[in-house]
């Protein structure tokens, strides 16, 4: 019995070990890359052989990427923030109240996350520059929320109804308003399930590429995936890619702090103990 | 401290089920009722409307004279004590018990001398530093119990706050919450499905069924006078005895022999209308061996032999088990009974009844014995409508008053 789960384990152990080796190595190579001069670049040598940080000097000397990096943090957190609250306020009502048009208001938010992106991007072009947004913050914020709030209402719901209503009652009977109630009892709770979608929300906006490319044109609005890919060297001879990749890793950065500092927010079983069983 | 008054309040919800009707009562200042009945009844749903958690959809609801239809729970000033507890289970005991208090913009010093002294009425003092994720069932209730006293509000409302709890730490919580409420003297409503509850705690017990108030009286009052079949039924454990009865010829034709009736029910059942068809209830201690008794008492009641089926010796007295010929008596209310006992698909062959017999008694299993019971204690119910026909002015005399 011991010997099989040990040999069960080993087993699972080893194809953990392959996904993730299968997941890093273009990751782990882009920063090889990244640190390579360019005679070295193309060298086929896991390990530079030849360490610089000229890439980085680089791309963080052209106002280029900067801006398209302040852009990014940007124009994601602001998504981020509004989505959530929004999205929890939609999935309380959701997940507490009967109202008529619920099961309407869910379908409908779930085909709109079933909605081709790509489909909407020239309608979305031309009623951007109709109304001014084309190339602004705004023009990126709203098509953000608007995909985004299906996931955190999706999400965000899930949360809510894992939390009992008699702690709701229970708050009231205590002197509460509503208001109060959902600020100092149910929020607290459904902390975790706020962080998640935070995450969640912000990796999307993070990472799109289809709306920036396509609803912007300059720096002003330009987030680092798009910025990534109008990369050129001092001259046109030469070549980016060593560039390319230190601009990736700084990228991937944010996102990697961002899910760090909430994942200790995610504290699972935090509402043991409220009610029996 | 406040006087709480229902005025034919009822509840309908928008699916058009009616969950309470009509229900009238007064509840004193300090005085500790309970409502009980069978799952369903509407004894929550009435708990609710008293919170404020429920809309009232129509009759009048007064807390210490003043109409709260309309006021939301935080200004009625009541605590409510939930079945499952309902901790906040992000803040710890101690600011569990807090938070009404700061809601309520106390200042800290009075807070926590409050916190401390409901801490100690209910031995908590230890535990105040803990989340409820560490309490016990029984902690957790008392925490439960302390979020309520602590703000000293006019009334307590307490929602089946035993029933999470195992047998044995139930029978002490029921001593801890009876002390508690006389102690403080609130104002407190109580609704449970457990008769042993309602019976032991309260000073006067509501018994509710289909969303009606069918008796409302002091717990012996109920047990020895009930109103109706369902009462009889639900109050008592082991419960009533039910037999079919037939009036003929000035006499009941029973499972048990033919009963004499006296002259008062002779003429409630002369009128054109009256039933022919009775339901004729005995409690179990309302019978004993026919060995036992002196000539006094057996002229009293009547005698009947049976073949015993079970015998359970409690030590101080003995539950035997007879088997009747014979249908079973049978009314809607007494199939909501069976229903709500679980018991509603099991029947035996026959009709049993349970007695209760001294220890002394030398009764064995499987042998016939001779049993008599007390014709003064017996009650006769209506079938079609449950009505107590031994009832006289509140008052059940049994079968043979003039």
């Amino acid at each position: 019995m011991a010997d099989t789960t040990t040999r069960a384990k080993l087993r699972w152990g080893l194809l953990d070990v392959v996904v993730v080796v299968f997941a890093l190595i273009p990751v782990l190579w882009i920063m090889s890359l990244s640190f390579k001069t360019p005679a070295t670049l193309t060298d086929g040598k896991f390990i530079p052989q030849e360490w610089t940080l000229d890439n980085y000097r680089t791309i963080f000397a052209t106002d280029q990427f900067v801006r398209a990096l302040v852009n990014s943090i940007g124009i994601a957190l602001i998504a981020t923030v509004i989505a959530v609250v929004l999205g929890a306020m939609a999935a309380y009502a959701i997940s507490r109240l009967d109202f008529p048009g619920k099961r309407l208001l869910v379908g409908v938010s779930l085909l709109i996350a079933m909605f081709p992106q790509v489909s909407l991007v020239s309608p979305l072009f031309e009623i951007e520059r109709q109304l001014g947004l084309f190339d602004t913050w705004p023009g990126l914020i709203l098509p953000y929320i608007t995909f985004a709030l299906p996931l955190a209402i999706y999400t965000l719901s899930a949360f809510f109804k894992q939390i009992p209503w008699d702690l709701e009652k229970a708050a009231k009977m205590d002197g509460a308003t509503q208001g109060q109630a959902f600020r100092r009892v149910i929020a607290p709770l459904a902390a975790p399930g706020l962080f998640t979608t935070a995450i969640l929300v912000f990796i999307f906006c993070w990472n799109d590429f289809l709306f920036a490319i396509s609803l912007t044109s300059t720096e002003r609005s330009r987030t680092v995936p798009v910025a990534l890919s109008f990369f050129t060297g001092e001259s046109q001879f030469e070549d980016p890619t060593g560039a390319i990749c230190a601009a990736a890793v700084v990228i991937t950065i944010p996102i990697i702090l961002f899910v760090l500092f909430f994942q200790r927010r995610i504290v699972s079983g935090l509402t043991s103990g409220a009610v029996k069983g | 401290m406040a006087d709480i008054v229902l005025d034919k309040v009822s509840k309908k919800f928008p699916d058009g089920t009616t969950a309470v009707r009509d229900v009238d009562l007064e509840i004193a200042d300090g005085e500790f009722v309970i409502l009980v009945g069978p799952s369903g009844c509407g004894k929550s749903t009435t708990l609710n409307m008293i919170a404020g958690l429920e809309d009232i959809s129509s009759g009048e609801l007064r807390i210490g004279g003043q109409r709260v239809n309309d006021k939301a729970p935080r200004d009625r000033d009541i605590a409510m004590v939930f079945q499952s507890y309902a901790l906040y289970p992000n803040m710890t005991v101690r600011e569990n018990m807090a938070f009404p208090l700061r809601l309520a913009k106390l200042d800290r010093d009075t807070i926590t001398q409050k916190v401390d002294e409901a801490a100690k009425v209910l031995e908590l003092t230890s535990l105040l530093d803990r989340r409820p994720a560490n309490l016990s069932g029984g902690q957790r209730q008392r925490v439960a119990m302390g979020r309520a006293i602590v703000r000293q509000p006019k009334a307590f409302l307490m929602d089946e706050p035993l029933s999470n709890l195992d047998a044995k730490l139930r029978v002490q919580m029921r001593t801890v919450v009876s002390r508690l409420q006389k102690q403080l003297g609130t104002t407190t409503v109580y609704v449970t499905h457990d008769q042993t509850e309602a019976m032991t705690l309260g000073d006067r017990v509501v018994i509710m069924r289909g969303g009606a108030v069918q008796q409302v009286g002091p717990p012996q009052e109920l047990y020895d006078h009930p109103g109706n079949l369902f009462v009889a039924g639900f109050i008592g454990s082991p419960s009533m005895n039910f037999l079919p009865a037939t009036v003929d010829e000035g006499r009941l034709r029973t499972a048990l022999g033919d009963l004499p009736i006296g002259d008062r029910i002779r003429r409630e059942l002369e009128g054109v209308d009256a039933p022919r068809e009775l339901i004729l209830g005995i409690r179990p201690e309302h019978f004993e061996d026919a060995e036992l008794i002196d000539e006094e008492t057996r002229r009293r009641g009547i005698e009947f032999e049976a073949p015993v089926d079970i015998v359970e010796s409690m030590g101080s007295d003995k539950y035997v088990y007879l088997t009747v010929e014979g249908e079973r008596a049978s009314a809607a209310e007494l199939e909501e009974l069976a229903a709500d006992a679980g018991a509603g698909d099991f029947t035996g062959a026959g009709s049993h009844l349970v007695t209760r017999l001294s220890a002394e008694s030398t009764v064995t299993e499987g042998e016939n014995r001779r049993v008599w019971f007390n014709l003064e204690k017996i009650h006769l119910f209506d079938p079609s409508n449950g009505r107590n026909l031994t009832l006289h002015e509140g008052r059940s005399a049994g079968a043979l008053a003039d």
